[in-house]
């Protein structure tokens, strides 16, 4: 198991210079949250899915919905190592034509289950696929992975309501917890907190890891896995702009991609030599 | 014109059959499974029908992701609710993707009666016309209901379908066969033409019923699909009768009388009158009595034939 915590967490490190490079040639989109989520969209795409990217709509496919669709750099960085598109056309993001587009757009992208990027909507979706798998009677599991500025959105509630009513233990929420948005913190815009006592109070199963403990990220997928009756959360404590220092923690980072002068240091940042 | 049903009652009966005949059929509704019928279905196939309470967003993304899987979703509440409520996720979660997602919306219109504006929608056809990759479909009568929602069914990606509340006049025969964007000549004429869409459609055939007593040749299209639309059947009647007065239980500002002001101005420009909710929220009353008020009667369109015959 160490073996295979380490040889994600280079991995994530691999995706996370794959975030900035990708960012830094758009010159559009969204680094903070991105890099946020990425060690969690690693253990998903590397370690707990079955999926097959040579087979993007594969019957027995592990479902994944990213609600939080302005992370989709972090959802297009691992989808190319896995090999559901070529890298190269990660240089393509938000351009015209690209099958990249700013929010996951499950018309073009292998890979993509559903159209998110409007907040609230994507657990609505995990919901649904849950139920319908399960009136399937496929034991495959689906994740949704959330952002907590994007719990303020009403539907979310509405959903989190469904999925503990009709009792879908095959659905596993994940929140990227970096307390912040684009206005601010997220307790000062408008508070959401405590996140995993309203879970609880909505009748879900909860967890609450460090969103960068990759050992703590398995073994909350694993016991997900386990428990039944009920849906469940794993609320994950994350930095905003996790990995590059003068990114972290930083509302102004939510939607704004490194400039040139950037680069080099967040790559450095990262481990990684600058060839440029 | 014999029998009367309404068009949410020949909904219920038509989804029950189609869930024994299409295990992928799954049914949500919003707390209103008795008033949408999708109550039938649910009875029958409990296991696959989803109460999602009054929480009409969440339905439709639960909606979106069983399609996603593979399902044939049928999602049902009042129109001001599935179109109003929950427009931007009908946008964002089944029309934008594709979804193979049906949202047949019951209570359309001013004949939802006593319960007033507040539920009475006369803009759903208007905001669903806008939204691409949509297909709106307004049935006339049941026999058309039952046609719609077995296209609807045998149609992959987003319908949108409107029906009504109450009871309504059967116009079309019992083998009509209805075509997703096709529109329907249901009476001969060549002086002008109505053109009509939903409960209208029966009011216009006994305008041009009377106007025919005058004299007057009054041909009557009816527009099931308002999009995508039969544009030729639109032109083919500007072309041959001079003039047309559409109808709708709806607002004329977005509806069936704007589509058609789109295809006249652009193919053939004829003088126009829409006849419909003019542009007003509706109010409580009888359904018989709101026609009168908002004046969605035969008799208002014999007066508008008229008006209009006097332009030619």
């Amino acid at each position: 198991m160490n073996e295979q915590v380490t040889h994600l967490e280079e991995k994530a490190r691999q995706l996370r210079v794959a975030i900035v490079k990708t960012l830094h040639k758009s010159q559009s989109g969204h680094t903070g949250g991105s890099l946020s989520a990425i060690d969690m969209v690693t253990a998903l795409y590397f370690h707990k899915m079955r999926h097959n990217p040579s087979d993007p709509s594969w019957e027995g496919r592990d479902r994944f919905v990213l609600c939080k669709g302005h992370a989709a750099p972090a959802q297009y960085v691992a989808l190319a190592e896995a090999g559901y598109f070529p890298k190269e056309d990660l240089m393509t993001l938000r351009r015209l034509g690209s099958h990249l587009q700013g929010h996951p757009d499950s018309k073009v992208t292998p890979g993509v289950e559903v159209c998110t990027g409007s907040l609230g909507q994507g657990l609505s979706m995990a919901v649904g696929m849950a139920l319908g798998l399960r009136l399937d009677q496929r034991d495959n599991r689906v994740y949704a992975l959330l952002g907590d500025g994007e719990l303020q959105e009403g539907q979310v509630w509405e959903a989190a309501m469904a999925a503990a009513h009709y009792k879908t233990d095959n659905l596993c929420a994940m929140v990227d917890a970096n307390g912040l948005q684009i206005d601010g913190e997220v307790a000062k815009v408008m508070n959401v907190g405590p996140i995993a006592d309203k879970f609880r109070a909505f009748g879900w199963q909860t967890l609450e890891i460090d969103g960068h403990d990759m050992g703590a990220i398995l073994a909350a997928l694993d016991k997900a896995e386990t428990l039944k009756g009920a849906p469940t959360v794993i609320v994950a404590r994350t930095v905003k702009g996790k990995g590059v220092s003068f990114f972290e923690n930083k509302a102004s980072y939510h939607g704004v991609p490194p400039s040139d002068e950037e680069l080099p240091r967040a790559l450095e940042c990262l481990g990684e030599q600058c060839n440029l | 014109m014999s029998s009367m049903i309404a068009t949410r009652d020949a909904y219920g009966e038509t989804l029950a059959e189609l869930g024994g005949e299409d295990s992928r059929i799954v049914v949500l509704d919003a707390d209103l499974s008795g008033s949408t019928k999708t109550g039938v279905f649910a009875k029958k196939f409990p296991e696959r029908f989803f109460n999602m309470g009054i929480a009409e967003a969440n339905m439709v993304g639960t909606a979106a992701g069983l399609a996603a899987v593979g399902k044939v979703p049928f999602l049902s509440t009042f129109a001001i609710f599935a179109v109003g409520r929950a427009w931007e996720q009908v946008r964002q979660s089944l029309a934008y993707p594709k979804a193979n997602v049906k949202v047949v919306a019951t209570h359309g219109g001013v004949t939802v009666g006593e319960d007033g504006g507040s539920h009475q929608s006369v803009e759903d056809v208007a905001i669903m016309r806008a939204v691409p990759n949509m297909t709106v479909i307004v049935p006339a009568d049941g026999v058309e209901t039952k046609a719609a929602i077995r296209a609807a069914a045998a149609y992959k990606g987003p319908v949108y379908v409107r029906l009504g509340r109450n009871k309504v006049p059967t116009v079309f025969p019992a083998d009509y066969r209805f075509e997703i964007g096709k529109g329907t000549e249901l009476v001969a004429g060549t002086d002008l033409t109505f053109i009509t869409t939903g409960l209208m459609t029966a009011q216009a055939v006994t305008a041009a019923e009377q106007l025919k007593k005058e004299g007057v040749s009054a041909r009557v299209v009816h527009i099931g699909t308002i999009k995508p639309l039969d544009r030729e059947i639109i032109a083919k009647a500007a072309r041959e009768t001079g003039v047309i007065v559409t109808a709708e239980e709806h607002s004329i500002v977005g509806g069936l009388g704007s589509a058609v002001a789109e295809v006249l101005a652009e193919e053939c420009p004829v003088p126009l009158k829409r006849v419909g909710v003019n542009d007003r929220f509706g109010t409580s009353g009888k359904a018989e009595e709101l026609l009168k008020y908002f004046g969605l009667t035969a008799e208002d369109l014999v007066e508008a034939g008229r008006e209009m015959l006097a332009r030619k």
